[in-house]
This record gives structure tokens, C-alpha cells and sequence, in this order.
């Protein structure tokens, strides 16, 4: 009894917190949704009197919801946030597999050292290191004029990277790249190796051995990454307002556009409730996908 | 001719010879040991075997083919590891057909050779099991069908049962040998458990220090150990000082602890020189103890001094002396429901043996 209280009382401090930030806004999110927007931000008081007739008037409506529902636009957003994502999560697996790989195998005592090379980047802010982004991609920079050398060479028109998709996908990659590195090497790092010399000894090649023992022992390291990079990935709109162009706006700016500019509280919060509930829906997904491929079910135990 | 042929490896780590010139004749069938301490060289020699260590210099030939220098999955042979290494994300069936997979056979006799290993292995019942869900014993028999299934030519264990606590242990020791002599595959087992090795084998290679000491059939190494090494590291032993006298036709004739004078046969007499130092050798459950004088033709102590003993239910060591500084141990096994110590402390006795029994083992042939 005793340890069960104690239990609860160590947690109620973060309960209580993650009640008030976070579960209370989002049942009010949800509300605003189906109420109508004030002309200057907010939205209409709920209950209105009428001033002659006296007659009640409750100011709620699905106009939100329906519009955005049916909007081209906000779908179209949500898909280019959708498929942002999906490849940012996919070029940071990419580049951290071996990273992790390498730090996991390495010799312990250079691993600690490795790790805060990885880590090191979060000593500055993040805003600071997308604007240190923008002038390697700006069109005077080093990296523009050697790409644009390379691609007039080869008969083709000279681009600018900076403000268009290819840049809001490099930093999104960039800036998300050590919540992939980390959770992998965290994994990798506990695999035995005696596993992969058994899988040798047993005929299969360095290659059959990574497809067939450690890329499936390793799928909780991927997937908790993956979730790690693509959750936060799908509702960013700083990068793409500073490094993006009018064609890679994502679903976050549209968020922040209709709370901030556009005055249009409720489409915001309906806006925000389908990125939640899809969000909430792919992770629901890949975990069934996981269970049922086998890839989670020793990871418990 | 033999299946696997050893030829001079050497094996060095930064400065230190771990496998120092070693070269080995198994013949098809055997159950051959390597059996010594830790960081004999004897694992380092296994993983060469294997192929996950290229040696240094020599070659390894199985079956009259080089695989010296072939990586491990190009090697028709499978290793048993200490920690198992079952794959933990595939099911007892899958662990078993892996090998299989990889050779790329047809599914279906995949799946027939499969469930005859399982059954082989009795472990039927548990193959859509994970590992995680089977206790030591059961993890041990699936690593041991992974490693049949493909009927490899030689078979690879590294201390393989030295996880299993003693009962399991010695009931493992019966199916290892029956699945041995079932297949008729070669094995080739690494252990620093000496009654394992004399249990199991048949025949022993003794390692100490990157070499082998000597190999024998177990009831050679055991009773006739050819260094001071083996007969140390092998059960208990009396190493009493000794010095050849003469040598004759058949053997040796010594001096034993200063004392004592007797013939024995010795193939080896050839090698040794009169006033030669070394040891006789002899193993406590070979010598007997009696109150009154012996009447055999066997040679005897008297005036030995009782010192105490340790009773170990099925046989009680006594630790005597004589001449008030040869230490000796002697064990006599427990035949009739008798006091433990049969022979009283501080009292003196008569110790017989055969000297065939013991051996000469010459100084310069020791180790340490």
C-alpha cells in the first residue's frame, strides 16, 4: 500500500503538469473547433443574447470542420507535410544506420566522446543553427555555385537552393538527425556478437547477416527514431518560413496562419486536430505492422 | 585419412603467442577435445577452426580440402557457442531451418529435414516457440540441431555446457555422445572440465601456454601423463621427485623421494640419461593403505603418518606423509558403510602400489 502511494505521489507533480499543458489545451482545441471565429482573433462568446429580442442564441457550427474538410488546399498541405516527413524520416535512418553502427562498434573508450560529437549540436539554438543553414545554401554560398557549376556543365539552367523543398527537407534532416542517431545506437549497442558469427558460421554472408539478424533485431531502434524524427517533422513550420518558398509550406504554417495572421481560430484548431489524430493513426499502424512482423515481439522480454 | 588436418598454426596477439606450431590429425568420427585452462589457446585455436581468426602461419585442411583462409560461411562446418546464440526474433523452427535458408534449399524438404532434427532433439512440441521462452537445456538441444541440420563435417563446440548447472550437465554428456555416434559427424570440443573430457572424448589434446602438452586417449593422459602440466591440471595427482638410476631394457629403473627404489616399463627410456631429475607420477586411487604389512609383490611405504582426509560420500582422500616431509594423498573409495576415516589421524600405515601404475615424467619436459 505504502509503495503504491509512494508510486503515485512521485508521479503526481509531472501528472498534474502534463494535465494542465497538455490534456486540458487539447480538449479545448478540440472545442474551438466547433465554435465560429471572432472578427479580431478568438472566437463569438458561446451564448449570445440578442439586444432587442432577448432571444439566445448558441454560436456553434461545423462551417470549420466542413470547410476544412473540403479544402484542396489544407489536403494538399497535409499530404506535402505527410510526404516531407516520410523522407526526412527516411534520409535520416539512411545516414544514421552506419553512424550508429560505427559508434556501437568502436571502442569504448572513444564511444562517450562520439556520442557528445552527436549531441554537440544542441548546444546551440536551434533557430541559429537554420539560419547558419541558410547561408551555406544562400546563393552567394561555396555549395550553391559548386552545384550550379555541376548542373550548368551538364546543359542544364543555374537553380537556388535556398528557399525551395530541397532545402526545408536538408535542414528538417539536419535538425533531426541525433533523436535518429541516438535510439539506433542505443539499440545496436546491445546486440551480441555472437549473433552475427553465428549467423556467419551458419552460411550466411556480412550482407545476409545484417538483412537477416541485425537489421530485424534492431527494429525498435528504428522505430522508436522514426518516431522521434517523423512526429515532430510533420508539424514543423519554422524551417520551411525560413529556408522554404511559397510551394513547401507545410501543415504547421497553416496552423500558425490561421491562429496568428488569418484570425481563424477554429480551421486552426480542426487543422491541428487532423495532424494529431493522423499522427496518433500511423503510429497505431506501424506498431500493429511491428508486433505482427515479429520485429518487436522479442524486444520485451 | 584424417578429416581435419592442423598444419603448424601459429596464432599471435600484439606480443603474445597464443597458438605457438600446433598441428592435429582428426580422424572422421572422433570426439576429439581440446582441453586446458583458461587462455591455453585453446578457444583461439577453435575460432581458426572456424574461421573467425586468420592464423598466422600453417594451413588447416578438412577434408583434404584448404579452408585456411575461407570465410566462416564457405566452411562446411558449424560451431556451437557457449551463450548458445540462438537468434532471439525466430522461432525454434526458423533457428533450425536458418542454415538451410541460406544454402538455399527447397521449402519443403526445408521443412522435412527441419522436423526430423526436431525430433531428433525431442524439442517437437516447442518449435513455434521463441528462445526466450525455453529454459538452458532446451536452447542448448536447438543450437545443437541448427548446427546438424545441414549434416556439416565437423562440428565445432565451444564449452557448450558450461552455462548448465551440474545435473543438466552430465545428462547433456549422454545425448552429445549419442548424437555424435547417431551422425557420425566429427567433433571437436573446447572445455576446461577435465571429467568432461575424459567422459566425452576420444581422444584428448592437452594445451598449456599456446601448445599441447600431450595428446592421448583420455585413459593415457589420465594415467600416464606425459609432462608435470597435465598431470597437475588433470584431477589429483602425487608428484613425488624422482631420479633415474639406470636404464634397462624395458624401462627405467628410479629413486623415488630419496628412498625408495623401483623398475618401471617406459617406452620413452630411450630419452633419458642416468642421474636424469623428474617426477613419478602417480594418481591417489592407485595406491592402498593397510594397518598391518602388505602381503602383495607390490611396492610399499611403511611408517606412513596419517595427517587427516576429506570424506567425499563415495570415496574419502587421506593425506598422509613420510619421512616427516614427502606429502602424499591417497583415495580409497568408501566399499562398505564405514567410519570416513577409516584410517585414523596421526597414526601410521602401509601404502602400497603398483609402480606400472605411476609414470616417470622428466624435468625438462614441464612447463612450469
Amino acid at each position: 500500500m505504502f509503495k503504491l502511494t509512494e508510486k503515485y505521489s512521485l508521479s503526481l507533480a509531472p501528472i498534474v503538469y502534463l494535465i494542465l499543458l497538455f490534456l486540458l489545451p487539447t480538449i479545448i482545441m478540440v472545442f474551438v473547433a466547433f465554435r465560429i471565429p471572432g472578427s479580431y482573433g478568438g472566437v463569438e462568446p458561446l451564448i449570445v443574447k440578442g439586444a432587442s429580442s432577448g432571444h439566445i442564441t448558441i454560436n456553434m457550427s461545423l462551417d470549420s470542420i466542413k470547410f476544412a474538410l473540403s479544402s484542396k488546399f489544407i489536403w494538399q498541405l497535409f499530404l506535402r507535410s505527410m510526404v516531407y516527413s516520410i523522407i526526412t524520416t527516411l534520409c535520416c535512418l539512411g545516414l544514421s544506420y552506419p553512424l550508429a553502427m560505427m559508434v556501437a562498434k568502436s571502442n569504448k573508450k572513444y564511444r562517450d566522446i562520439l556520442l557528445l560529437l552527436v549531441i554537440i549540436p544542441f548546444w546551440s539554438c536551434f533557430l541559429i543553427r537554420v539560419y547558419a543553414w541558410m547561408i551555406i545554401l544562400g546563393p552567394q554560398s561555396a555549395v550553391n555555385h559548386a552545384i550550379n557549376y555541376l548542373i550548368e556543365s551538364f546543359g542544364f539552367a543555374a537553380v537556388n537552393l535556398l528557399y525551395s523543398p530541397v532545402a526545408v527537407i536538408i535542414c528538417l534532416v539536419y535538425i533531426n538527425l541525433p533523436f535518429m542517431i541516438l535510439p539506433l545506437y542505443a539499440n545496436l549497442e546491445k546486440h551480441d556478437e555472437a549473433l552475427i558469427e553465428a549467423s556467419r558460421d551458419l552460411g550466411a554472408s556480412r550482407w545476409q547477416s545484417f538483412w537477416k539478424i541485425t537489421l530485424p533485431l534492431s527494429m525498435p531502434g528504428i522505430l522508436a527514431g522514426g518516431a522521434l524524427v517523423f512526429i515532430p517533422s510533420i508539424g514543423m513550420f519554422v524551417v520551411p518560413e525560413l529556408v522554404g518558398n511559397n510551394c513547401s509550406l507545410m501543415i504547421g504554417n497553416l496552423i500558425k496562419q490561421q491562429f496568428l495572421q488569418t484570425m481563424n481560430w477554429p480551421l486552426g484548431s480542426v487543422t491541428a486536430i487532423v495532424m494529431t489524430v493522423s499522427v496518433l493513426a500511423i503510429s497505431a499502424l506501424v506498431g500493429v505492422i511491428a508486433s505482427r512482423t515479429g520485429g518487436l515481439r522479442y524486444a520485451n522480454k | 585419412m584424417a578429416i581435419l588436418e592442423i598444419k603448424n598454426i601459429t596464432k599471435q596477439f600484439d606480443d603474445n603467442l597464443v597458438v605457438d606450431n600446433i598441428s592435429i590429425n582428426i580422424e572422421q568420427g572422433e570426439f576429439f577435445t581440446l582441453l586446458g585452462p583458461s587462455g591455453c589457446g585453446k578457444t583461439t585455436l577453435l575460432r581458426m577452426l572456424a574461421g573467425f581468426i586468420t592464423p598466422d602461419s600453417g594451413s588447416i585442411l578438412l577434408d583434404g580440402k584448404d579452408i585456411t583462409h575461407l570465410p566462416p560461411e564457405k566452411r562446411p562446418l558449424h560451431t556451437i557457442f557457449q551463450s548458445y546464440a540462438l537468434f532471439p526474433h525466430l522461432t525454434v523452427f526458423d533457428n533450425i531451418a536458418f542454415p538451410l535458408k541460406m544454402a538455399h534449399w527447397d521449402k519443403h524438404k526445408i521443412t522435412a529435414q527441419v522436423e526430423e532434427l526436431l525430433e531428433d532433439v525431442r524439442l517437437t512440441k516447442f518449435m513455434w516457440r521463441y528462445p526466450h521462452e525455453l529454459s538452458g537445456g532446451q536452447k542448448q538441444r536447438v543450437a545443437i540441431a541448427r548446427s546438424l541440420v545441414d549434416r556439416p563435417k565437423l562440428l565445432l563446440l565451444d564449452e557448450p555446457l558450461s552455462a548448465l548447472d551440474a545435473r543438466l550437465r552430465e545428462h547433456m554428456h549422454i545425448e552429445l555422445v549419442k548424437l555424435q555416434e547417431e551422425t557420425g559427424v566429427t567433433f571437436v570440443y573446447v572445455t576446461h572440465d577435465q571429467q568432461e573430457a575424459l567422459a566425452l572424448s576420444s581422444r584428448i589434446a592437452v594445451m598449456n601456454l599456446g601448445s599441447i602438452e600431450q595428446l592421448d586417449k583420455p585413459a593415457v593422459v589420465y594415467s600416464k601423463p606425459k609432462t608435470y602440466f597435465v598431470a597437475d591440471f588433470l584431477g589429483k595427482c602425487n608428484l613425488l621427485k624422482a631420479e633415474v638410476l639406470a636404464i634397462t631394457d624395458t624401462g627405467v629403473k628410479l629413486k623415488v623421494a630419496d628412498s625408495i627404489e623401483f623398475e618401471i616399463v617406459d617406452v620413452d627410456n630411450g630419452n633419458y640419461a642416468v642421474g636424469q631429475i623428474g617426477w613419478y607420477s602417480i594418481r591417489p586411487e592407485k595406491i592402498k593403505l593397510s594397518r598391518k604389512m602388505p602381503t602383495t609383490e607390490f611396492m610399499y611405504i611403511d611408517k606412513v603418518v596419517v595427517n587427516g582426509y576429506y570424506y567425499y560420500g563415495d570415496a574419502t582422500l587421506y593425506e598422509l606423509s613420510f619421512d616427516g616431509q614427502v606429502k602424499l594423498q591417497v583415495m580409497l573409495s568408501n566399499t562398505k558403510a564405514e567410519e570416513p576415516n577409516f584410517f585414523i589421524d596421526n597414526s601410521e600405515v602401509f601404502l602400497s602400489f603398483d609402480p606400472e601404475a605411476g609414470n616417470f615424467i622428466a624435468e625438462d619436459q614441464c612447463s612450469n
